[in-house]
């Protein structure tokens, strides 16, 4: 016999059904009939968030470090609007988060009610899709497209706008959770085309200078462990971009590092100058190409990806194959080791090509050793404290981080060893999204490191979520490199606008962290120089602050940039490599 | 150049806002469009003229085909089609002119579908470019009110777009 329940309880019941552990939320006057749902029922933990951007931010943190969507629950109104800026942040970064709204009953619908917002209209250009839920009944069905429609494909956030009257705890329904979801407008695709398989292997095995690019689409896809072994089989140098860190082994010699505008020397260089590139899971975005026509002008390209949109969009493309990164790549490697030999005929090649590289990565790589280095005054340098982070936790931690000089210095020095570990903003570049991202990732493995690489600027963007880690004791470890300004702004000023700070500090103005994060009861520690930090990151990470938020405010040289960069305008291989030698 | 798109898609509420809105979000630009539910009513036909380049139309078409609610996206351009557009128009014809805007009616073989003693209202069907030309043929002053139905179009022959 079937069950009869509320539409409040069904959502949530559909929910679990859906396998969901956390909702993260905040109530109001239109979900109070789902939180009432929440409150009779012991199956899934709802976490009490202090602003709904930073749900939507732990449920995208959710996501990204488990694969699996994360849930978040906001009423109508302001409670929707503020989860907009999160929403936006899963759409660009192509995250699969499900927003559940409330909103005013639908007899009240476009009156201008109380805390009535068009949610569906106002999240529209940055959900992969929505849904305005009609009638109580529908909402089984409901829940289970906006999963499936989340997860597959090209994931992305979905809205299910709930109005009241549809949770009505008084009017009851046969609850049946459908076991599958079929759309006829709605197929993604997943193997790649054979005979554009047969092609990308033939230029694979021509290329006399290839490289490959990888992107969010490697770590979203779990297609790693294939990038790999295509990778080890072509012995071929790898770049990733800001959003497919950690897809390659990190410290890796068949890893050039990041590319893009702070990017290394060497892959910029690869990639100006190769004769091939094969791109998986990437999107050439402008980050990545500067100026596309004078993008790789050498190379033919090679695009997978599972969206057809992102192919030939701003670049055209040789070989385009619309398919699952990890779907593909298994298919290509198949016909690799069936058909080409153990050693390629451009094995000669390759190997000149490999000592170029080398060369460009001992003339300007980066430094993965700084200690020698002090900023002014003897200052301690951000590099360093990324850098003894990366050794005291063995490159083994979660690490989200913010928006800014910090993030990219993250990025270029903490080598991920494994995908889903670098968490970050890279399409919308969301302050803020570090702190609470953490938060997800934290509830969904409470045992492991987890670490926000964060700024003063960005921290205080979402700083009131020190209390929600009171509350569930998050024992986060958040690394505030602080340069007491919007560093990332300060740099662009001097660098384009002959150092005029306009609006980008604020020395003067900002509170003690280390006594602010003490007062929600966690641990602040404040260094200033080197010696400083090498006292207390062994610390931070061992047994003493294992159950503890430790909070480091690590004062760092203010005037510190971020090189390389790229400049404007310029080709991949044009970069500024240093405050006092331009290229 | 020119397109005429013909979209698929859930006759559901707020399936023509995405179309629409894709439109606007990504800098694209409509012309015309008409949208009415087929002979299956859980389906809605649109017809949509816009400008671009064939890189263009591309991404246009990639990113309607991404909506979740559209079912099918059909270049009409590209091939053999039929094009029609219905425009009504109301003209002043009164003494001398009103034998003169007959003539020109029959010529386009419009009808007049409403007379008082100062107005003519015309219905024409074609091309699109054969209702422009029909204005131009008439004097402007004695133009008095335009409405146009928007393109709608339809493969030729075996070019079909159905589920
Ligand atoms: C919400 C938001 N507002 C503005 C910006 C523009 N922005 C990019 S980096 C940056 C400065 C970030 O400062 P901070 O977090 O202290 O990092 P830093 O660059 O100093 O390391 C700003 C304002 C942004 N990315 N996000
Ligand atoms: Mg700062």
């Amino acid at each position: 016999m079937t069950e009869r329940l509320s539409g409040g309880d069904m959502l949530i019941r559909a929910l679990h059904d859906e396998g969901v552990e956390y909702i993260f939320g905040y109530p109001g006057g239109a979900a109070l009939h789902i939180y009432d749902a929440i409150f009779r029922q012991q199956e899934i933990e709802h976490i009490l968030v202090r602003h709904e951007q930073a749900a939507t931010h732990m449920a995208d943190g959710y996501a990204r470090a488990t694969g699996r969507p994360g849930v978040v629950l906001v009423t109508s109104g302001p409670g929707a609007t503020n989860a907009i800026t999160g929403i936006a942040t899963a759409y660009m970064d192509s995250t699969p988060i499900v927003v559940i709204s409330g909103q005013v009953p639908t007899d009240l619908i476009g009156t201008d009610a109380f805390q009535e917002t068009d949610m569906v209209g106002i999240s529209r250009p940055v959900v992969k899709h929505s849904f305005l839920v009609r009638a109580a009944s529908e909402i089984p069905d409901v829940v289970k497209k906006a999963f499936y429609i989340a997860a597959s494909g090209r994931p992305g956030p979905v809205v299910i706008d709930v109005p009241k009257d549809t949770t009505d705890p008084n009017e009851r329904y046969e609850y049946n959770y459908p076991a599958e979801v079929s759309l006829r407008s709605y197929k993604p695709s997943s193997g790649g085309h054979v005979g554009q398989i047969r092609n990308a292997v033939r230029a694979l095995s021509e290329a006399r200078r290839p490289v490959i690019y990888t992107g969010g689409g490697v770590v979203q896809g779990e297609a790693s462990a294939e990038l790999v072994a295509v990778a080890r089989k072509l012995g071929y140098p790898v770049t990733n971009t800001l959003m497919g860190l950690g897809a390659f082994p990190g410290d890796d010699p068949q890893f050039l590092g990041m590319l893009g505008m702070h990017g290394t020397y060497e892959a910029n260089c690869a990639m100006h100058h190769a004769d091939l590139i094969f791109a998986v899971g990437a999107r050439f975005d402008d980050r990545v190409t500067n100026n596309p026509a004078k993008f790789c002008p050498e190379a033919r390209i090679i695009h997978v990806d599972v969206d057809p949109a992102s192919i030939a969009k701003i670049i055209d493309v040789d070989i385009p194959i619309v398919g699952h990164c990890k779907v593909v790549l298994a298919e290509i490697l198949a016909v690799l080791e069936t058909e080409i030999a153990d050693t390629l005929d451009n094995a000669d090649d390759v190997t000149a090509w490999w000592q170029r590289i080398d060369r460009w990565r001992a003339e300007h790589g980066l430094d993965h050793d700084q200690s020698e280095r002090r900023g002014a005054g003897g200052s301690l340098l951000p590099q360093q404290v990324v850098q003894a982070v990366y050794r005291a936790t063995g490159g083994d931690a979660y690490v989200t981080s913010d928006v800014g000089q910090h993030q990219m210095f993250a990025a270029q020095y903490y080598r991920f060893p494994e995908p889903r570990r670098w968490i970050n903003s890279g399409g919308l570049g969301t302050m803020g999204f570090g702190f609470p991202a953490a938060m997800g990732v934290q509830f969904a493995f409470p045992d492991k490191t987890v670490v926000c690489i964060t700024g003063e600027g960005s921290f205080m963007m979402n700083m009131q979520e020190l209390s929600t880690c009171m509350q569930y004791s998050l024992p986060i470890k958040i690394i505030n490199l602080n340069n007491q300004a919007l560093g990332m702004v300060k740099q662009w000023q001097d660098m384009q606008y002959a150092g005029r700070h306009s609006q980008s500090t604020y020395r003067d103005a900002l509170p003690d962290f280390s006594q602010m994060v003490a007062s929600f009861g966690h641990v602040g520690i404040k260094v200033t120089t080197l010696e400083e930090l090498n006292s207390v990151v062994p610390d931070i990470f061992g047994d003493r602050y294992r159950n503890d938020l430790v909070f480091l405010d690590a004062h760092i040289d203010p005037d510190e940039h971020v090189y390389p960069m790229s400049i404007k305008g310029g080709a991949l291989k044009d970069m500024v490599l240093g405050k006092e030698e331009p290229t | 150049m020119r397109r005429i798109i013909a979209v698929l898609l859930e006759n559901e509420a707020g399936a023509l806002s995405r179309v629409v809105g894709l439109f606007a979000q990504r800098n694209y630009n409509i012309e015309t469009l008409t949208v009415a539910p087929t002979e299956d009513p859980t389906l809605s036909r649109l017809t949509l003229t816009t400008e671009g380049d064939d890189g263009k139309i591309e991404q246009i078409t990639k990113h309607l085909n991404r909506l979740i609610e559209v079912v099918r996206v059909f270049d009409l351009t590209e091939g053999d089609h039929l094009e029609r557009e219905i425009m009504m128009i109301k003209v002043r014809a009164d003494g001398a002119t009103r034998a003169e805007v007959k003539r020109t009616t029959d010529i386009f073989r419009g009808q007049i579908v409403d007379v008082n003693q100062n107005t003519y209202t015309i219905q024409l069907v074609g091309p699109s470019g054969k209702l422009a030309a029909f204005i131009d043929a008439l004097d402007r002053n004695q133009v008095v009110e335009v409405v146009r139905s928007g393109v709608s179009g339809i493969g030729r022959g075996d070019r079909i777009l159905s589920l």
